[in-house]
C-alpha cells in the first residue's frame, strides 16, 4: 500500500520492549555496523517515558526498536559517540522531562512550555580572550524571512564558532496534531513548513491510508508525486534567487524568481493554490487535471526546462558566481554523515540518500528519478545539486504526464483507524526526508503524532559548515542550506 | 563569453511585469467566495462542521474571511452545492468586521483610509515584515510582491531591513508566545506614524493555530491593524491591491 513513498507498520504492543540498557547497548551496535538513525522520540507515560527509535538498514528497510524508563532514571547520551542523536536527545529530554546524563549539548531545542523571556536566557557557547568578539544576529533578520537568532564568535572577519538558538516560531503543532480528528487533520499539517505543503500531507496522508487500510490507485499516486516535484522545481527555484541575489548575480535572482512564479502558478492551476494548499486529501487528491489543462501543464514544464536550460548556463559558469561560492561553507563528507545530515545538503556532500530512491512500487518506480550527488560539499555543490535535480523532476514531470495524462479518481472514504499500530512514513521533500509517525491506541484512537521535518538534523550542519568562513559569508551559507524555522520549532 | 549568455539570458526573459495589477485574475486561484442565495435544508450543518477554522456561521451562511484557510472542505460538503471559491484575489478590508462574506451578498467593501492617511503614504510606503509562527508561505508571497512579476517598487512600495526604516509593520503567523518580546521591539522600534498590517488567516484570527498555548496575541489588542489581508496565504494581488485601496492609488 502506498507504495510511492517509504510507509512502515508495525504492532505497537507487539513490539518488544527492552531494557533501557540493552536497549541502548542494541542501538549503540546498530548505529556502529552502519544503520541510520530515522528518528527519535519519546511520549510520557505515568512517571516512565517510552521512547520509539526507526533505524534504516543499508538496505532500506526499516526497524522500529522501542525501551521504557523512568523520567529522572534516564540513560546516558549517545551524542557524544554518536553526535547526529544531538537533537533528538535534546528534543527527548524537553518534551518528556527524560533525564539524559552526559550530553554535551543539552540546550533548549525549542523553548516549548517555557515562559517567554527563558528565550533571552539560552547558554550561548562563549569564546573568551581579546580578540574575539562577538556578533548576535536576529531573532528577526533583514529580509522577509522567519526569525531565528544567531550568535558568532569571531576573530577579526573569521567564524571561529556560530550557535543557531530556534524556537521563537514554536506553535504547539504536534500537540494540535492530536486535538483534531485524525482524519481531518491536512488543513494544519499542510502548514506545518507551509513551502513543504505538499511533501508533509504526503506523509501524513500515506500513514492515514495504512491505518486505515485505504488502497490509491497508481493515478493517485502519480497526481500526488507531480504535487511534490513541482513543489521541488519551484522551492528550489527560490533559494536558487535568493543565492544570486546574496551575491549579486541580477540576472540569476531575477529569472529565477519569474520561473518560480511559472513553476507556482502551473501548481496553481492544477490545484487552487500557489503552495499546494488542498493538493493532496487522505483518500485522494484535490489536483485536478483537466483535458484543457494538459497542454498548458505541457507547456509551462516545456519553457521551464528552455529557460532555465539558459539561465543554469549563465549562472553556474560565470567567474563571479564561482568565485563567491566555491569553497565556502564546505561540509565535508565525513562530518555529513556524523551529523545525520539529509537531503539536499547531505547530497552535494556526496552522501546518497534520497527517500524516492528504490522504490519497488508506485509512481517513482514506473518512471524512477536519478539521485544527483556532488562531493564537495561547499555552496556551489550545493546550488549544482538544486540544478540537477530540477532538471531531473522536470523531465520525469514531463515523462510521466505523457503516461498518465488523466487522474480523475474520485476520493475515498477513509473508515476507522486500526487500533495498536505504529506507522512511520517517510517523503523527500524538497529540502530532504520528512518523516511522520502515528501511533494510535487500543480503540484507534490517536496516542501520538510525531513530526518531523529535515530542518531538525540540517541546522547544525550550516552551523558547522560556516566554521573558518568569513563571517560575511554567512548569507550564502544560511540561503545554501534553505533551512526551516517553522518545521524546525514545530 | 559571459556577454554572449548574458544576452541570451535578457533574451529568455523578455518582459515580465504584470502591466495592471488592479485587474489581474490569477487563473485557477481559490480566492474570494461566493455563497448563493437559496436556503439550505433546515438543520444542515456540513460546511461549518468540516471548517477547520470554524470560520462558517449559519443562517445566513457566512463566511469569514479572517479565519478561512481556503482549504476547499467546505465546498464539496454543502449538498446545495452553495459555496464557489472565485479567482478574484481582491479582498482585504480596512476592519475586522468587513472581512465576511455573506450568502447572497456580492460585493465586499474595499479597504480604504483617509484623505491625510493617503497623503502621508500613498506616495512612499517601506514596509517591515515580521514572521511570528508564519509557514513561510505568506513570507514568500509578500517576498514575492518585489520580484519582477509584481514589482510594487513601481508604487513606492518597498520591504526594508530595520524598522527604523518603515511606516508600517506588516505581520505574518499567528503571533507564537517566543515572538511576543521580539515584535514588541520592532513596533517600539518604528518612528510615529505607523501601522500595523496583518497578512493571514493566522495573523488575523490565529487560524489554524487559534486558542492554542503557544501563542500570545495580546499585541494585537494593544496596536490594532489597519489592514487585513486574508488568505492561506494570500496570493501577491490580494496584498498589493489591500495597500493600493487602502491608499487610494492607481
Amino acid at each position: 500500500m502506498n507504495a510511492s513513498v517509504v510507509v512502515h507498520t508495525v504492532t505497537a504492543s507487539a513490539l518488544p520492549v527492552a531494557d533501557i540498557k540493552a536497549w541502548r547497548a542494541d542501538l549503540v551496535s546498530k548505529l556502529q555496523s552502519g544503520q541510520r538513525l530515522l528518528t527519535m522520540y519519546g511520549r510520557p507515560a505515568d512517571d516512565e517515558v517510552v521512547i520509539t527509535t526507526v533505524l534504516q538498514a543499508e538496505d532500506r528497510t526499516l526497524q522500529v526498536l522501542r525501551t521504557r524508563v523512568q523520567a529522572q532514571l534516564g540513560y546516558h547520551a549517545l551524542t557524544s559517540e554518536h553526535p547526529a542523536l544531538h537533537c533528538f536527545e535534546r528534543e527527548l529530554h524537553e518534551q518528556t522531562g527524560l533525564r539524559v546524563a552526559g550530553h554535551p549539548w543539552l540546550k533548549p531545542l525549542r523553548f516549548e512550555g517555557q515562559p517567554q523571556a527563558a528565550m533571552n536566557d539560552y547558554p550561548f557557547y562563549r569564546i573568551e580572550g581579546k580578540e574575539v568578539h562577538e556578533v548576535a544576529v536576529g531573532p528577526i533578520h533583514a529580509g522577509v524571512i522567519e526569525p531565528g537568532s544567531f550568535r558568532f564568535m569571531c576573530l577579526g572577519e573569521q567564524v571561529h564558532h556560530l550557535e543557531i538558538q530556534l524556537g521563537y516560531q514554536h506553535r504547539g503543532v504536534e500537540r494540535r496534531l492530536l486535538q483534531g480528528k485524525p482524519t481531518q487533520l491536512a488543513p494544519l499539517v499542510e502548514t506545518i513548513a507551509g513551502d513543504s505543503s505538499v511533501a508533509h500531507t504526503w506523509a501524513y496522508c500515506a500513514a492515514l491510508e495504512q491505518l486505515c487500510g485505504c488502497e490509491l490507485p497508481i493515478e493517485v499516486e502519480v497526481a500526488r508525486a507531480v504535487g511534490l516535484e513541482l513543489e521541488r522545481v519551484a522551492m528550489h527555484l527560490a533559494t536558487l534567487s535568493g543565492l544570486a541575489a546574496d551575491i549579486g548575480f541580477l540576472q540569476g535572482a531575477t529569472s529565477y524568481g519569474r520561473l518560480r512564479t511559472t513553476a507556482i502558478n502551473t501548481l496553481m492551476r492544477l490545484c487552487g493554490s500557489r503552495f499546494g494548499r488542498g493538493a493532496l486529501r487522505p483518500g485522494g487528491v484535490g489536483l485536478r487535471l483537466s483535458a484543457e489543462l494538459v497542454p498548458l501543464l505541457l507547456a509551462n514544464l516545456e519553457l521551464l526546462r528552455n529557460d532555465l536550460a539558459i539561465i543554469n548556463e549563465c549562472f553556474v559558469t560565470a567567474h563571479t558566481v564561482k568565485h563567491r561560492l566555491r569553497a565556502v561553507g564546505v561540509l565535508t563528507h565525513e562530518r555529513a554523515l556524523a551529523l545525520g545530515i539529509v537531503g539536499v545538503a547531505a547530497r552535494a556532500s556526496g552522501v546518497a540518500c534520497d527517500a524516492r530512491d528504490g522504490m519497488s512500487r508506485g509512481a517513482y518506480q514506473v518512471l524512477p528519478v536519478a539521485t544527483c550527488l556532488a562531493k564537495e560539499g561547499d555552496c556551489y555543490a550545493r546550488a549544482l545539486v538544486r540544478i540537477a535535480e530540477m532538471d531531473v523532476s522536470l523531465a520525469w514531470l514531463s515523462s510521466i504526464l505523457a503516461l498518465y495524462p488523466r487522474w480523475d479518481q474520485p476520493r475515498k472514504a477513509l473508515t476507522a483507524l486500526a487500533p495498536d499500530q505504529l506507522v512511520v512514513s517517510m517523503v523527500e521533500g524538497f529540502r530532504g526526508e520528512v518523516v511522520h509517525c502515528l501511533e494510535t491506541g487500543g480503540s484507534g484512537e490517536l496516542v501520538h503524532y510525531k513530526v518531523q521535518d529535515p530542518s531538525l538534523r540540517n541546522w547544525m550542519g550550516l552551523a558547522i559548515a560556516v566554521r573558518d568562513n568569513e563571517i560575511s559569508d554567512f548569507p550564502i551559507c544560511n540561503k545554501s542550506f534553505d533551512l526551516s524555522y517553522c518545521g524546525h520549532d514545530l | 563569453m559571459t556577454l554572449f549568455k548574458s544576452l541570451r539570458v535578457r533574451a529568455s526573459q523578455g518582459t515580465q511585469y504584470i502591466a495592471d495589477l488592479r485587474e489581474a485574475v490569477p487563473l485557477g486561484f481559490r480566492g474570494l467566495p461566493v455563497i448563493a442565495g437559496e436556503p439550505c435544508p433546515s438543520e444542515c450543518r456540513a460546511c461549518a462542521d468540516v471548517c477547520p477554522t470554524r470560520a462558517i456561521t449559519l443562517s445566513p451562511v457566512t463566511l469569514d474571511l479572517g479565519r478561512c484557510v481556503f482549504c476547499d472542505e467546505c465546498v464539496p460538503a454543502c449538498p446545495q452545492n452553495k459555496i464557489a471559491f472565485s479567482p478574484d484575489p481582491r479582498m482585504a478590508s480596512n476592519t475586522r468586521m468587513q472581512l465576511s462574506v455573506r450568502e447572497g451578498k456580492e460585493e465586499l467593501v474595499r479597504a480604504r483610509a483617509s484623505a491625510t492617511f493617503c497623503q502621508l503614504f500613498g506616495r512612499s510606503l517601506k514596509l517591515r515584515q515580521v514572521s511570528a509562527g508564519g509557514c513561510n508561505a505568506c513570507e514568500l508571497e509578500l517576498g514575492a510582491l518585489a520580484n519582477v512579476n509584481f514589482d510594487v517598487q513601481r508604487f513606492g512600495i518597498e520591504w526594508v531591513a530595520s524598522p527604523r526604516h518603515a511606516d508600517a509593520l506588516v505581520l505574518s503567523g499567528p503571533l507564537t508566545r517566543n515572538m511576543a518580546a521580539a515584535v514588541q521591539l520592532a513596533w517600539d522600534a518604528m518612528p510615529d506614524p505607523r501601522f500595523v498590517v496583518a497578512v493571514g488567516a493566522c495573523a488575523i484570527s490565529g487560524g489554524l493555530y487559534a486558542e492554542g498555548e503557544c501563542i500570545e496575541r495580546t499585541f494585537l489588542e494593544r496596536v490594532g491593524p489597519t489592514l487585513y489581508v486574508p488568505g492561506c496565504p494570500p496570493h501577491p494581488l490580494t496584498f498589493a491591491n489591500a495597500i493600493l485601496d487602502l491608499l487610494g492609488v492607481a
